[in-house]
């Protein structure tokens, strides 16, 4: 009898600990897309202070743009999987690109230096613009795209049968996730481009003095916020088959709310933001309510800028008068 | 070929180039789903047709940049024509095989349409250039901004009032007018937390929110009437306002902004799921009507009480609700410009537009920006919940549907476009943002894909918003010269 229920609350122990490593695995590769996009915010932020609110819209325009590519190769044939893919990566990335650079020279630039206020609304005007735009061309159904990466690994612990299921598109999400990152600190640390950069984070009018292009490195941060986006909607694209004109618009709050979290202006930090919010809302769907997942996602938002309003990697802000 | 032409001609084929890389995808093809399999089919005439539009159109715009005069007349008037034939050919069929034809050439009533509008726009700064060739910039003086929008005001409130007493009026513009008036007054007490006291708020349609659930619940709860809802709901709204401000209103601009956006979603997502107390996304229906001082407006009233229409001795028309609506709305929108124009003169108006232009200033003279800020959150949230009750009354029914994000940009963009603190400026933006899109719904789909490009454009046009004129509302000596 005793014993009975001994091993009755160790299998429910188990299974415990099996539905927490199934969220976190679903939390991690979900915060690894968040953390993609969280970057474009965090640098534009950096660089030049301002919301860039089209950015969850550049997001979609890269998840269509990469579901077009892969559709345009036949997804049928197995054989060609890894290349329609690496092209939807590079098309996307590129197309991306320019709409990102296309953005910040006609919305954005001829209003730098005028009131604040300015640039977001016009950021806010092109984010509705963009969002109608792939609504009226491409119609307001969701387009879906059937799993093309299939396999995995399963794992059982104990003698349950719940089963930990590890997808390959979950570890590639994640690598390919470390890996431009890895690239991408490289870059900011290491090239021309990245000194001017930080250069400019710190101050633009002694950086043009000292002969940065500052024009050239904000429309460059543009472009490499873009394209990680891109890559981030193909990853979506990939991971849940279904988009529409809209996904753009949560997952820049989302996106957004983990570069807050990490500390706006520093990259590990939009990383490491991203993946607290992944894990948050995965854990939040598994153990609460899945309805109230968005809530949670806000108020995460809110308690950080009220107690934290560094975030966790930032750095403190001077007040100038 | 003479090198401004040359240059003109490079920056368009140059424009048309990335416009049409950009284009492509989303343009010159189309994704469709068929059952579960996802297809691609390509449209390239449009493709080719709005890379055309585009090139002729940047030429013409660049062209009248230089201050050329014959070129973009020329061209401006072609576009203008062409896309004005286009949508004639295509309104009247000329056959099917001759629509077929043009098609070939300029596809689509949405292209037509913008090479139409754009070739108008073109050909107008093109004549502009001829006008202006001989006079000399210094001729044009300045007008007294201040007394013009003064008149401007009195002009729009007179005609506001007279509007359901004009001839030719129907239901149908009584029912904009409406409408606009309800986003004037919105604007308005969105301009005293974003014109006033520079906090922007994007979350500005939770407080409407919490307004018209506050009357659907009451009346439907209750049978409270519509006027004893009126103070409650917006009380509730201010208190939602100080509850909501109280932990965020230290955060300085573009993080308030995001917060509010948050507060502002989070609310309609717990009035989607909160099934119980909010029927969830059915909404709450039967809401009720008010009352003309105690005289409902109903077709039949039961045994033993009186009717509009049977106390005044008229015969039932559903229009004199639509009516009484719309005074209504007008009377409402009036209190708040009234108060926002009183309150601007007292202290607390003062320290508000203290605040909005330097608070370290303003803290260093003792004012206190938490309640500072505070209360102007508070009293533009009371107006919105104002506003949501009418909504709520006119409607007949809310659903969480009518308050998302969009709702609260709307409003943002008609109180910056205004110019920020700008009475007028708010119902001029209101009336262009609200009423022209209404009032054009055959054109539904492209809406919001002008209002999103109206946006930017007008904020690139004058960043300063329609019509500025930051003026101090009190001065304590004269105005230097």
């Amino acid at each position: 009898m005793n014993d009975e229920s001994g091993r009755d609350s160790g299998r429910i122990r188990i299974r415990v600990m099996d539905y927490f490593a199934q969220q976190f695995i679903n939390g991690v590769s979900l915060g690894a897309i968040y953390g993609l996009i969280a970057i474009g915010y965090t640098m534009v932020y950096g660089i030049i202070g301002m919301i860039n609110f089209a950015h969850g819209e550049i997001y979609m325009i890269g998840a269509f743009i990469a579901l077009m590519v892969v559709v345009a190769f036949g997804i049928s044939e197995g054989g060609l999987v890894v290349l329609a893919l690496l092209s939807a990566l590079l098309v996307s990335m590129a197309l991306t690109s320019l709409y990102g650079w296309v953005l910040e020279r006609v919305a954005y630039r001829p209003l730098r230096g005028t009131q604040r206020l300015a640039a977001l609304i016009s950021a806010i005007g092109m984010s509705i613009a963009l969002q109608n735009y792939v609504q009226l061309t491409q119609g307001a159904r969701v387009k879906t795209l059937p799993p093309i990466i299939r396999g995995g690994f399963e794992f059982q612990f104990g003698n349950t049968e719940f089963i930990v299921r590890l997808s390959t598109l979950q570890i590639l999400i994640v690598v390919v996730t470390l890996a431009l990152m890895a690239i991408f600190a490289l870059l900011i640390a290491k090239t021309a481009l990245g000194r001017a950069q930080r250069a400019c984070q710190q101050d633009q009018s002694m950086a043009a003095l000292l002969g940065v292009n500052v024009d050239r490195t904000i429309s460059l941060t543009f472009v490499m916020g873009a394209a990680l986006a891109s890559v981030a909607g193909l990853m979506v694209t990939l991971y849940y088959g279904v988009i529409d004109f809209f996904v753009g618009f949560i997952a820049g709050v989302k996106a957004f709310t983990a570069a807050v979290l990490g500390g706006i202006g520093s990259i590990p930090g939009a990383m490491l933001g991203g993946l607290l919010i992944g894990l948050t809302e995965a854990m939040w769907s598994g153990y609460f309510s899945i309805e109230y997942k968005d809530v949670a996602t806000f108020s995460i938002l809110v308690i950080v800028l009220i107690f934290l309003p560094t975030g966790i990697l930032g750095t403190p802000e001077v007040e100038k008068v | 070929m003479n090198s401004p032409h040359a240059a003109s001609l490079r920056d368009a084929a140059l424009v048309a180039g990335i416009a049409g890389i950009l284009a492509f995808p989303f343009v010159g093809l189309l994704l469709t789903t068929e059952g579960t399999a996802p297809t691609l089919s390509t449209r390239f005439p449009e493709f080719a047709g709005a890379v055309v539009v585009i090139f002729f159109g940047r030429l013409g715009v660049s062209a009248a940049r230089r201050g050329q005069g014959l070129l973009p007349l020329v061209l401006g008037l072609a576009m203008a024509v062409g896309g004005a034939l286009s949508l004639v050919v295509e309104a009247t069929g000329l056959g099917a095989s001759g629509a077929a034809a043009w098609h070939a050439f300029v596809p689509g009533t949405f292209l037509s349409t913008v090479a139409c509008a754009g070739g108008i726009a073109i050909a107008g700064l093109a004549g502009r250039n001829y006008l202006m060739q001989d006079r000399k910039p210094a001729e044009r003086t300045p007008l007294p901004m201040g007394q013009l929008l003064l008149w401007l005001g009195i002009a729009l409130a007179g005609f506001a009032i007279l509007l359901p007493l004009l001839p030719g009026v129907d239901r149908r513009l009584i029912d904009v007018a409406t409408l606009v008036l309800t986003y004037v007054m919105l604007g308005w007490g969105l301009n005293i937390v974003v014109g006033l006291a520079g906090l922007l708020d994007l979350g500005y349609v939770a407080f409407y929110a919490v307004g018209a659930y506050s009357y659907a619940l009451l009346s439907v709860t209750f049978g409270w009437s519509f006027w004893v809802c009126l103070p409650v709901a917006g009380t509730l709204a201010a208190l939602f306002g100080i509850l909501l401000g109280f932990p965020v209103l230290r955060l300085r601009g573009d993080y308030l902004a995001i917060v509010t956006l948050g507060f502002g979603e989070m609310i309609r997502i717990i009035l989607l799921n909160w099934y119980d107390f909010t029927n969830g996304p059915d909404g709450i229906t039967n809401i009720g009507r008010p009352s003309f001082f105690g005289l409902p407006f109903k077709s039949e009233p039961e045994q033993g009480t009186e009717s509009f229409h049977t106390f005044f001795g008229v015969t039932y028309d559903p229009v004199h609700r639509l009516i009484f609506m719309y005074y209504l709305i007008l009377a409402l929108a009036f209190v708040t410009n009234a108060f926002t124009l009183r309150i601007r003169r007292l202290p607390i108006g003062r320290a508000w537009e203290a605040l909005r232009e330097d608070e370290i200033a303003c803290r260093s003279l003792g004012v206190n920006p938490r309640n500072t800020k505070l209360s102007a959150f508070a009293i533009g949230a009371m107006f919105a919940g104002f506003a949501g009750s009418f909504f709520a009354t006119r409607q007949g029914f809310v659903s969480p549907e009518s308050f998302t994000f969009i709702e609260s940009a709307i409003l943002v963009a008609i109180v910056v476009l205004g110019g920020m603190g700008s009475q007028i400026g708010v119902a001029v933006a209101a009336i262009i943002l609200v009423g022209l899109p209404e009032y054009f719904r055959e054109l539904q789909e492209y809406r919001m894909l002008a209002f999103g490009m109206g946006m930017v454009l007008i904020m690139l046009w004058r960043p300063g918003g329609l019509l500025t004129h930051r003026e101090p509302t009190i001065r304590t000596r004269p105005a230097p010269a």
